[in-house]
């Protein structure tokens, strides 16, 4: 600790000095007026006073190292602008996985700070505050430097200007979006479970490692600083998720079965949202990193493993779609790409067919399923484009209710057939990709079928520009959605091969090397 | 039996933390990637403030590890003097 | 002789996002306070309603009674986003650091009149109890406020009120003892002096317009409290016993320096916006300065005895003074 103070005072009780001794209860009002929150979801907390903070960090150390890694990051970033790194990357389809990433996660950082401050607030421990306020500070740092990194691409590729917009509108994004509003919108240990646990310590390293080491392959050293940055902050918050599950834990018996079904349902509700970083691993890296199934067989079956090994002396068991997740390892990229390969025409980023090359790969890391099931679908999309007939579906997907994924995953144990799942709630069908997210649905239906679909939204004719004219002789449905998404059509979409993304970067990168 | 690991970013600052980690923890395993090296040890990972401060020759604050740590595994427990890590199965 | 460094120059397509662009009026070089913070909030298409608010949106404008036809308005005149937050915060860190090892290293604590000291510590220790409470109370503004622009300041601000809570407790230590920090406690939560400023920083924590607790909190609160504590105290004891406890609390005083641009350019904003928000923005300041201004009282009196009444006033005036400018005068 930075703070040079009465040197007989051991680190753990000068801590305490510095946060829970400035904290009292209060007598001029109803400590339940305030902390309103910490009661409704049937936890029960004995002694706050029994958490402990690993990183005993006072905000002078705080703001002194954070400081540092940030002037270190913006250094960084200022020489990868000023040198046109982005022409440094292997390969111009790299960049689209920076496009997923701003319009996909870094508006999830944001609600992390918000949804942190808010916990944090909520919470009557002083120890569990102070972690959650700087977690807070922590997101927002995360979604800032995001944005300040990804800043350089968006001068240079298309897909990045209108990430806000997107976030909150496009079909494929609701997913992430849904994630963290589900979130958010659930009480402080729900969402201390779902964040600080499942998210950043279970599944985290799932996320992170992919696109960093992504980045570090494919030769973004932009991206990959800022990876790296955030990953040091990652460890105080994956601490924090395993602290607080500890405590929760610990405090009283009761707390075990909620905690267990928070368990489930945030594991099934991330390892969803990770279907974009499988296919974005297996198929939008020009250098791949490993496969998703090495990925996940190294972060989540053995650090996974030994997580919940360690977890068990409380009672806790694995997740219940864990094995399904693991099952599913050798198929999920594959069938996630098909589908952003049909809806190609409706994402700002490019998509493409796997070459030879790159199909070799893919038979040699999914040696049981890539070439029984997965290359005739890819060798049918090159020969068709080779007609000139590249397919572009124009169909709208059914979506599940709870991820808000298209409905292309198979059965368990058969990936021949999609699976669908339903059920009825207030005389209204809703359908489901799994039993995972129905279950999820079933055990909160009041909640979930609040969610706002994109393609429902479509279909009730919410997501057209106001002066879309459905009269007109030439309406074209889809084409409006697009214009109300701002995605400016054979600019932001379609196939990488005739995109002026490909285009600009093979002439840039002659006039680099050329004279 | 489980591992606990820590990862930092690969630069002149963590080559004396990570001599440190190696000197204290005799089976340990290290692994070099061109941006992040990462120590593994089976059970419990100790760093030692004197150690590190023998390797790199200053004053070294134990808190000083977050600028160029990347990701850990493991139970935490800090003192001034220590920083462990471990898994109890 | 002159260096001329070229590197490649390649035309960009665009200079910033769209949406910044759109609030730039065209597109061109946006900055990074600009880009880190204009529209990052998601405002539309929330998917759930809160379990713990259902009456509300995720992030509804409806928290407040505050009305703005662009939350957006509230730009920081600092310009904070988090890595100018940091390193600006780091600056007076390592200022206030060098105070604390200047009279560390030289015993100057041991050698100060103990009379002053017995006062420093009775009158400042419980301040960090307050500032605890403003650190709650920036927490509330970030996660129920509405427009990044005004709900990152307040987390800066929370967090900056830890720091201060904290810095507050090592000028206990360094001028006193464990002891000392266990009476301090002990007397915000029982001396009658502390009463009436417990009572208010606890009424503070129940406020549901958050836009109000800005006004309880960051302009009535902390507008008289940080005169009176480091300037109006500040002085007497460094008239009478040497400037050491100004070392020791150099932070809060450019802190606050800082914090008040920013907290004066909300009030204003908020009060040209309509005459509705004026209005409001006078009722509410018009409780909370009185209710500050008694609450401060006996504590004003506990440092400067009977010259506590007119040190106030000076505050007072301070105070009334910068809500003039603001556009908020009586």
């Amino acid at each position: 600790m930075d703070m040079k103070v009465a040197k007989k005072l051991g680190l753990k009780d000068r801590y305490n000095l510095m946060t829970r001794d400035l904290a009292w209860t209060p007598t001029y009002q109803a400590v339940k007026d305030v902390y309103p929150y910490v009661e409704y979801e049937g936890i029960k907390i004995h002694d706050w006073d029994k958490f402990e903070d690993p990183f005993r960090m006072t905000m002078d150390a705080y703001w002194k190292y954070q400081a540092e890694k940030e002037r270190k990051l913006y250094a960084i970033i200022d020489a990868f602008n000023q040198n046109n790194g982005h022409l440094g990357v292997t390969d111009a389809r790299y960049i689209n996985t920076l496009k997923l990433f701003l319009t996909g996660v870094t508006p999830l950082e944001y609600m992390a700070h918000r949804g942190f401050a808010h916990v944090g607030r909520a919470f009557p421990g002083a120890g569990p505050r102070v972690a959650c306020l700087m977690q807070s500070l922590d997101e927002i740092r995360h979604a800032q430097t995001q944005i300040h990194s990804l800043s350089n691409y968006n001068r240079f590729y298309n897909g990045f200007q209108n990430w806000r917009h997107q976030h909150d509108r496009v079909w494929y994004l609701s997913v992430p979006k849904s994630f963290f509003d589900d979130a958010i919108t659930s009480g402080p240990f729900e969402f201390m479970i779902a964040i600080g646990f499942a998210f950043e310590y279970v599944l985290t390293n799932l996320l992170f490692v992919p696109f960093i080491s992504g980045a570090a392959y494919n030769g973004d050293m932009g991206a990959m600083a800022f990876g790296f940055s955030a990953q040091s902050d990652e460890s105080r918050h994956m601490t924090l998720g395993l602290e607080i599950i500890k405590f929760i834990l610990e405090q009283d018996p009761d707390n075990l079965p909620i905690v267990q079904r928070w368990i489930d349902k945030w594991f099934w509700r991330g390892y969803r949202v990770l279907t974009l970083v499988a296919m974005m691993m297996d198929y939008m890296l020009p250098k791949r990193v490993m496969s998703w199934k090495e990925a996940w067989e190294i972060y989540a079956e053995q650090n996974g493993g030994a997580l919940f090994a360690d977890l068990a002396r409380y009672g806790i068991r694995v997740p219940k779609g864990w094995k399904q997740a693991c099952d599913d390892k050798d198929h999920l990229s594959h069938q996630a790409w098909n589908v952003f390969y049909n809806y190609g025409a409706a994402a700002p980023f490019h998509t493409w067919c796997p070459g030879e090359k790159d199909m070799d790969w893919l038979s040699a890391k999914y040696p049981e399923s890539f070439d029984r099931y997965y290359r005739p679908l890819w060798q049918h999309y090159a020969a068709e484009a080779k007609e000139g007939r590249r397919f572009y579906n124009t169909t709208l997907p059914m979506l599940c209710q709870t991820c808000q994924i298209p409905m292309f995953f198979t059965e368990p144990g058969d990936p021949s057939k999609i699976c669908y799942r339903e059920s009825t709630y207030h005389g209204m069908k809703y359908h489901f990709c799994s039993d995972g997210c129905k279950e999820i649905f079933d055990n909160e239906p009041q909640k979930y079928v609040q969610s706002w679909l994109p393609v429902h939204q479509i279909y009730q004719g919410h997501c057209f520009p106001p002066d879309a004219d459905p009269t007109k002789p030439d309406f074209n449905p889809l084409a409006e959605v697009l214009r109300w998404y701002r995605i400016e059509f054979g600019r932001d979409n379609l196939d990488y091969e005739g995109s002026p993304d490909k285009k600009n970067f093979d002439a840039w990168h002659e006039l680099a090397k050329g004279n | 039996m489980s591992n606990v690991f820590i990862a930092f970013q690969r630069n002149e600052e963590t080559r004396g933390i990570v001599d440190a980690i190696l000197a204290d923890n005799p089976t340990a395993t290290v692994n070099e990637q061109p941006a992040m090296v990462k120590v593994d040890v089976p059970d419990q990972l100790v760093i030692r403030r004197a150690t590190i401060e023998e390797q790199i020759g200053r004053a070294f604050d134990l808190q000083e590890l977050h600028v160029n740590l990347i990701t850990l595994s493991g139970h935490i427990d800090e003192t001034d003097d220590e920083f462990t890590l471990s898994w109890k199965h | 002789m002159q260096i001329d460094l070229r590197t490649v120059s390649i035309t960009p397509l665009r200079q910033t996002y769209d949406h910044i662009a759109a609030r730039l009026g065209g597109d061109k070089a946006a900055s990074r306070y600009v880009e880190a913070t204009m529209d990052v909030q998601a405002n539309a298409n929330f998917h759930y309603r809160p379990t713990w608010d259902p009456a509300h949106e995720i992030f509804d404008p409806a928290r407040t009674r505050i009305t703005m036809r662009d939350w957006y308005a509230f730009r920081d005149p600092r310009q904070l986003y988090y890595g100018t937050y940091t390193q600006s915060r780091a600056r007076l860190q390592e200022n206030a650091e060098a105070d604390f090892d200047f009279v560390e290293s030289r015993g100057l604590a041991e050698a100060y009149d103990d009379s002053a000291r017995r006062l420093a510590l009775d009158f400042y220790l419980p301040l960090r109890h307050v500032a605890w409470g403003a650190n709650m109370n920036g927490a509330s503004m970030c996660a129920y406020g509405y427009g990044t622009a005004i709900t990152q300041p307040c987390l800066y601000q929370g967090m900056d009120q830890l720091g201060i809570a904290q810095y507050v407790t090592r000028l206990g230590l360094a001028l006193g003892q464990l002891g000392d920090l266990e009476a301090a406690k002990h007397a915000w939560l029982a001396a009658p002096a502390w009463q009436p400023l417990r009572r208010y920083v606890e009424d503070t924590f129940v406020v549901k317009d958050w836009f109000e607790l800005f006004v309880a909190q960051n302009a009535a609160l902390d507008g008289l409290l940080y005169p009176l504590a480091y300037t109006e105290v500040e002085n007497a004891l460094t008239a009478k016993a040497g400037p050491l406890v100004a070392m020791l609390t150099r932070f809060q005083s450019e802190w606050f320096e800082d914090t008040s641009k920013w907290v004066d350019a909300c009030l204003r904003i908020a009060a040209a916006e309509n005459a509705t928000n004026r209005a409001q923005l006078v009722q509410w300041l018009g409780t909370w300065r009185g209710r500050a201004l008694e609450a401060l009282g006996p504590v004003a009196q506990l440092a400067l005895g009977d010259k506590g009444d007119a040190a106030l006033q000076r505050c007072t005036a301070q105070f009334d003074a910068r809500l003039a400018k603001a556009g908020l005068g009586a």
